[in-house]
């Protein structure tokens, strides 16, 4: 008896949190695949009827918007909160004094939730209220930062907000990597009398491959499931201008009574996720197996 | 003769039966849950108890009820419904054909709500020929409210036509005050389009266009000039209005800010709540053109098993439409009540007008439903137009390609 619990107690230990992955994750991954194929509206419907949902889906103006949106905030939001959080890492790592103190400044951002991030910039960034107000007040009557009125920029200022919120976390991800790096070669480096920016460009950063493909991932999963701070912000407005598909799909889902339509929309992001994790995942388990 | 006594007879058998045979209980959904709004649902609370009935509150807040209806999809999934939801428009129907509405035709027509209800609206509360949901009130949409002082100061009249309105806007704006306040959040770009759209296509373009869906009347020149109008209001809002919560929008006709605001009569409950006195401090109007865009908050009964469910259901629905709770509640909330034959004495004059407006449309046929609140089209249809106004309000679309993709979003929406 002990001997068969030695031998299936970590199957029997996993079992309850398997089984709950494979119901409530690919069980209804499964479920939502079934339903966008589906007429469904107020309540899901399971007569399948082919791929109308996803006609409707992209015949539909707003969601062209939303893909659109998508791209221009990942794009940013992943590059330049690589860029920034890489620099504030390697300014870091000058062995500064109060390293402790900044360290904690710069990653407080990440303790807040999306739904503050979001309010707070939203006040700084209205026109009459905020930053426009504040610098006008000050006697610049011609300055004008009117972005998040503005349609065709607003969705530049969810960028500003998810990179203040996010660039931090990359920043203390950044510096462990820089930490983990052998100190001997860099002495030896050093010993040979390379400056400091080639002993960054030629060996620290190459070195820390891995980091980056970690922080890309968690920065291309945050991106495409952004939602909260959308809704904060900007109400995916003025108009539907900041929509996300995030949004769009909750749009549809609970304000409009079209659930066929949000489950088709909620499929795309789905491949969209995957395009990015799928590869991912090849690398690492063919590292594993070589 | 005899079948009408027979009926009579019935209704009040079953009614009475019910009440002896089980103590009335009924769980009820609902999203009134701010302020004046709580006050108002604790009247017909009150009123239930006094009546032997036992409330199970069940009140949602927030998405202006895509939470309450979240949990309504769960709860009826669960094949566990709530005795009464607070449902509207054509949701009802919707809901219907899920088959899982309940009819109350017995207390309907025992309480003859055939004739005091308007027609239109009676229509509302029907499935099939069967009574399933009661109304509470009518809120009307298609207001515009002012502030008396600006416009005096300008020496400006409440417009009457699209064009006076616009002449009064260009005179305001050259005087250093915002023509209209207006918040930039998509139903609140729907409000003002409708009811431009009602003054501008009239009664009948209207119901062709908003709750029959016509194509031709959808991309007519009329709708053109709808579009042409919403490009001119867009010029007479402020720049800071993306986003804005509509009672931020009435805070600023009230302090003088703007002259100058088009929003259902929820707005006049904020300028009462300030101590302003209609007439004097703030007027209101309907907006230029004929008609009357109602939005009739309603309980739809739900299929419940259980006879004291079914007597608090029954006792829910005729204490709604009783004429106490018609007056009590609707001076509380600040719309009319739905039924015609309320005394309103103790109502406001805005009040006053929307109920005589409302009786006067009801004869002209003229009583419509307010697509931009739900009450004409089903949410993905009404959801589809929503976009088309609101990303032509925000960018600059020319009023051709906004009345083409109307079109289009309509034909992708069914």
């Amino acid at each position: 008896m002990s001997k068969w619990l030695e031998e299936h107690l970590p199957k029997v230990v996993l079992a309850p949190s398997f089984i709950a992955v494979l119901v409530f994750v690919y069980g209804f991954i499964i479920w939502t695949a079934w339903v966008s194929l589906t007429r469904s509206k107020l309540l899901p419907k399971y007569d399948i009827e082919g791929f109308i949902q996803y006609d409707r889906l992209f015949a539909a103006p707003r969601w062209d918007v939303a893909m659109n949106n998508l791209f221009i905030f990942g794009t940013l939001f992943i590059a330049i909160s690589m860029v920034l959080g890489l620099m504030l890492a390697i300014l870091l790592d000058q062995n500064i004094r109060t390293e402790g103190a900044i360290r904690t400044i710069y990653l407080y951002p990440m303790a807040l939730s999306m739904i503050v991030t979001g309010t707070a910039w939203k006040w700084i960034l209205n026109p009459g209220l905020g930053l426009e107000a504040t610098v006008q007040g000050w006697g610049f009557e011609t300055f004008t930062f009117n972005w998040l009125v503005d349609p065709d920029k607003a969705i530049y200022t969810i960028v500003l907000a998810a990179i203040w919120q996010s660039s931090g976390f990359v920043m203390a991800l950044f510096l462990a990597g820089l930490r983990s790096v052998d100190t001997e070669i860099i002495r030896a480096a050093q010993v040979d009398g390379i400056p400091t920016w080639r002993v960054y460009t030629a060996i620290i950063i190459p070195s820390m491959a891995p980091i980056f493909l970690s922080a890309f991932i968690v920065l291309a999963h945050l991106a495409i499931k952004s939602f909260d701070l959308v809704i904060a912000l900007t109400g995916g407005g003025p108009g539907f201008a900041t929509d996300l598909p995030a949004t769009y799909m909750y749009a549809m889902a609970f304000s409009r009574g079209d659930i066929g339509q949000a489950a088709s929309s909620a499929m795309i992001m789905m491949g969209v996720v995957f395009t990015i994790v799928v590869p991912y995942l090849y690398s690492e388990l063919r590292a594993k197996n070589d | 003769m005899k079948t009408k006594v027979l009926s009579a007879v019935s209704a009040v058998a079953i009614l009475s039966a019910t009440f002896a045979s089980a103590e009335p209980s009924a769980e009820v959904l609902h999203y009134w849950t701010s302020g004046g709004e709580a006050k108002s649902v604790a009247v017909l609370q009150k009123e239930f108890a006094d009546n032997g009935g036992t409330w199970t509150d069940m009140p949602v807040a927030g998405g202006g009820g895509d939470a309450a209806m979240t949990a309504l999809r769960a709860r009826v999934l669960s094949g566990n419904a709530p005795t009464a939801v607070q449902l509207k428009g054509p949701a009802i129907q919707e809901w219907y054909e899920e088959g899982v509405l309940a009819d109350i035709s017995d207390v309907a027509e025992a309480e003859n709500w055939a004739k005091v209800l308007p027609a239109s609206i009676a229509d509302h509360m029907k499935c099939e020929g069967n009574w399933c949901a009661a109304p509470v009130n009518v809120h009307r949409v298609d207001w515009i409210w002012a502030n008396a002082d600006v416009l005096k100061a300008n020496d400006i009249e409440m417009p009457t036509t699209w064009d006076e309105f616009n002449a009064a806007a260009e005179k305001l704006q050259a005087a250093g005050v915002i023509p209209l306040a207006h918040g930039g959040q998509a139903w609140q770009d729907a409000t003002v389009f409708e009811a431009v759209a009602l003054g501008i296509l009239g009664p009948d373009g209207f119901r062709k266009a908003f709750v029959e869906l016509d194509e031709a009347t959808l991309t007519s020149d009329e709708m053109k000039a709808v579009f042409d109008q919403m490009r001119k209001m867009r010029g007479y809002v402020d720049e800071n209005f993306p986003g804005r919560d509509w009672n931020l929008a009435t805070a600023m006709v009230m302090n003088g800010e703007a002259a100058f605001q088009i929003m259902g009569d929820w707005a006049k409950g904020e300028f009462l709540a300030a101590g302003k006195a209609p007439g004097e401090d703030f007027l209101c109007a309907s907006t230029p053109g004929d008609g009357f865009l109602y939005n009739v908050d309603s309980f739809a009964m739900f299929d419940v098993d259980g006879d004291d469910k079914k007597a608090g259901q029954q006792l829910l629905a005729k204490l709604i439409v009783g004429k106490n709770f018609q007056k009590v509640f609707n001076l509380n909330k600040g719309s009319i009540p739905a039924r015609t034959d309320v005394a309103l004495d103790e109502f406001d004059q805005c009040a006053d007008l929307s109920a005589k407006d409302m009786q006067a449309s009801s004869d002209s046929g003229a009583l419509l439903p307010s697509y931009a609140h739900g009450m004409a089209l089903r949410g993905a249809q009404a959801g589809a137009i929503t976009d088309v106004v609101t990303s032509h309000f925000n960018s600059d679309m020319s009023s051709e390609d906004a009345v083409q993709q109307l079109l289009t979003a309509v034909q992708n929406s069914m």
